[in-house]
């Protein structure tokens, strides 16, 4: 019989946050800082990712998902540095990651695709079926398990995309604009599907959409020409903005309030 | 299977709810039932026996459950060749992998046919290019749509190229060796320029991304080989014999310059 938790899963952490970036700078093509001298620390819970278009957030999650190496600073994830020639493979298999263009194999089955992205994960051959069956219960696209990927929708597509991140129980969760191209409901169970990963795991959402992080993030990363602008809870967010800014929601004032702020760069456009 | 069984007092009492079995008995022997068979059989045996209102219970239960057994459908099992597949070559590389082949096939009959090049082996000529584009496929950006998901997976990175690069070569050099037995070169003289155009392919491909590497390599092979050959009919002194020092300098070259450059298959390049 094997043992229900094993040794690992109640060993103490040895690293205070899954995601710790000090002056980290990542240059995009030649010239562009895309991020530029960001510090930031980031636990367990939902984190959304906010910033006008060109902030530099995929950028920033590409670093983060290890497939950009930071140029400058350090950066940390579940206190593996990362960066130089190695190829973090033990950490990668704790990563989940969901690209702002996902793209896939239209002639896969949604469980062929999720299955292939647990092996490309290196998740144990044994534990494959069950964990794939799992995640696609949590996307909700049980009964279309076995349709081929170019017969669903766009939000299908972009479900399954959820479900190959979330496949190997990844305790740090990367999605780049995911709730792109999903109607109202499926955002709500997404919304609900963030709120239950967050309990243990550290997501990071990055969108351009504030009532998607209103309802969902238990923190806001306020993200502008590859700086942090602000750090802290959606109600922070709310506060910081008054009656004048423009916006229709005090959380949409706030943002444009801090966008807005002199000395944080020339406009939010 | 295990030795040691559970006592006929343990099961017993279990069967009876008895309270004089004590809390970690109690959790042994269930640990224990969980994984031994013949123990649960005899627990239901006891059961049936012993303690009708449990027994009526289980049937109750089975009676509701087998009508939505019956429906539940197991997993088909085909799936496990097509992953088994997948682990070696992407859907993408498919077509390329079927250009090169019938590639070949032309290159073959024309040569056997003997009208179009002279002496010169069109199979010879065209044996470094047909792994190229398979290889161009199994690597690249602009061409597989979830390479950017692959380059983020913790298999990323030299293992998988080469894994991919070999089932490349696993369809081109089965037919390069049919084509070269047909028209009568030996196997040295194509299987060098195949492989070292291959390992440059990813060599360069490190650096500039591996569809443009598969470009550059294609136009130079044409420009500088393959038309002055077709042009004056005679094979060029790189794919004779006296070449094939050079082309094994070419492929130790690529190769160790792939294990070198090994961490840049597991990050995104600058180039699309």
């Amino acid at each position: 019989m094997t043992s229900a938790v094993s040794a690992a899963d109640i060993a103490p952490t040895p690293y205070a946050w899954h995601i710790q970036a000090t002056g980290l700078k990542v240059r995009v093509g030649r010239q562009r800082m895309a991020v530029d001298g960001l510090d930031l620390s980031l636990g367990t819970g939902v984190h959304g990712l906010l910033g006008p278009n060109g902030a530099g957030k995929t950028t920033l999650i590409r670093a983060l998902a290890t497939v950009l190496r930071p140029t400058e600073g350090t950066l940390e994830l579940l206190g593996e540095s990362v960066g130089g020639k190695g190829e973090h493979r033990a950490l990668r298999r704790r990563i989940g990651y969901l690209p702002q263009e996902f793209g896939y194999y239209k002639r896969f089955t949604v469980r062929e695709f999720v299955e292939y992205m647990a092996w490309l994960k290196e998740v144990p051959k044994a534990d494959v079926p069950a964990a794939v069956q799992r995640a696609v219960e949590r996307v909700g696209l049980v009964d279309r398990a076995d349709d081929k990927l170019k017969a669903l929708s766009g939000g299908m597509v972009r479900r399954v995309g959820i479900a190959q991140a979330i496949v190997n129980d990844p305790s740090v969760l990367l999605l780049d604009e995911p709730t792109v191209g999903l109607d109202p409901a499926q955002r709500l169970r997404f919304r609900k599907l963030l709120q239950e990963l967050g309990t243990d795991t550290c997501v990071v959402v990055s969108t351009h959409l504030v009532e998607d992080v209103a309802a969902a993030c238990t923190d806001v990363v306020l993200f502008a020409e590859g700086r942090l602008v602000f750090q802290g809870t959606p109600t922070d967010l709310a506060a910081a903005g008054t009656p004048e800014h423009v916006g229709d929601s005090p959380l949409e004032r706030g943002y444009s309030a801090l966008l807005q702020d002199p000395s944080h760069g020339k406009g939010a456009w | 299977m295990r030795t040691e069984h559970a006592s006929t007092r343990l099961i017993d009492g279990y069967a009876r709810g008895d309270t004089d079995l004590v809390a970690d008995e109690v959790w042994a022997l269930e640990a224990h039932l969980e994984a031994c068979g013949p123990c649960r059989d005899r627990l239901s045996a006891v059961v049936r026996a012993a303690v009708p209102p449990a027994a009526a219970l289980v049937d109750t239960v089975w009676s509701g459950l087998e009508p939505r057994l019956a429906t539940a459908t197991t997993m088909p099992h085909r799936r496990r060749r097509s992953a088994q597949l997948s682990a070696w070559m992407t859907p993408v590389m498919a077509p390329w992998l079927a250009m090169s082949a019938g590639v070949t096939l032309i290159a073959l009959l024309l040569d056997l046919a003997g009208s179009v090049s002279g002496d010169v082996s069109l199979v010879l000529l065209l044996a470094p290019l047909l792994p190229v584009g398979g290889v161009a496929a199994s690597w690249s950006r602009g061409v597989d749509p979830a390479y950017e998901l692959t380059v983020a997976a913790p298999r990323a990175g030299l293992y998988l190229v080469l894994r991919r690069t070999t089932s490349v070569l696993a369809v081109v050099v089965p037919m390069l060796l049919v084509g070269g037995w047909a028209t009568g070169v030996t196997a040295a003289q194509w299987l060098l320029p195949c492989l070292a155009f291959t390992s440059a392919t990813l060599a360069l491909g490190g650096v500039v991304g591996v569809t443009r590497a598969a470009l550059v390599l294609a136009v130079v092979w044409t420009v500088l080989i393959a038309s002055p050959t077709l042009a004056t009919s005679r094979t060029p002194f790189a794919l004779q014999s006296g070449g094939l020092p050079g082309w094994a300098l070419l492929l130790a070259l690529g190769t160790g310059v792939v294990i070198a450059r090994r961490g840049a298959y597991g990050v995104l390049g600058a180039q699309r």
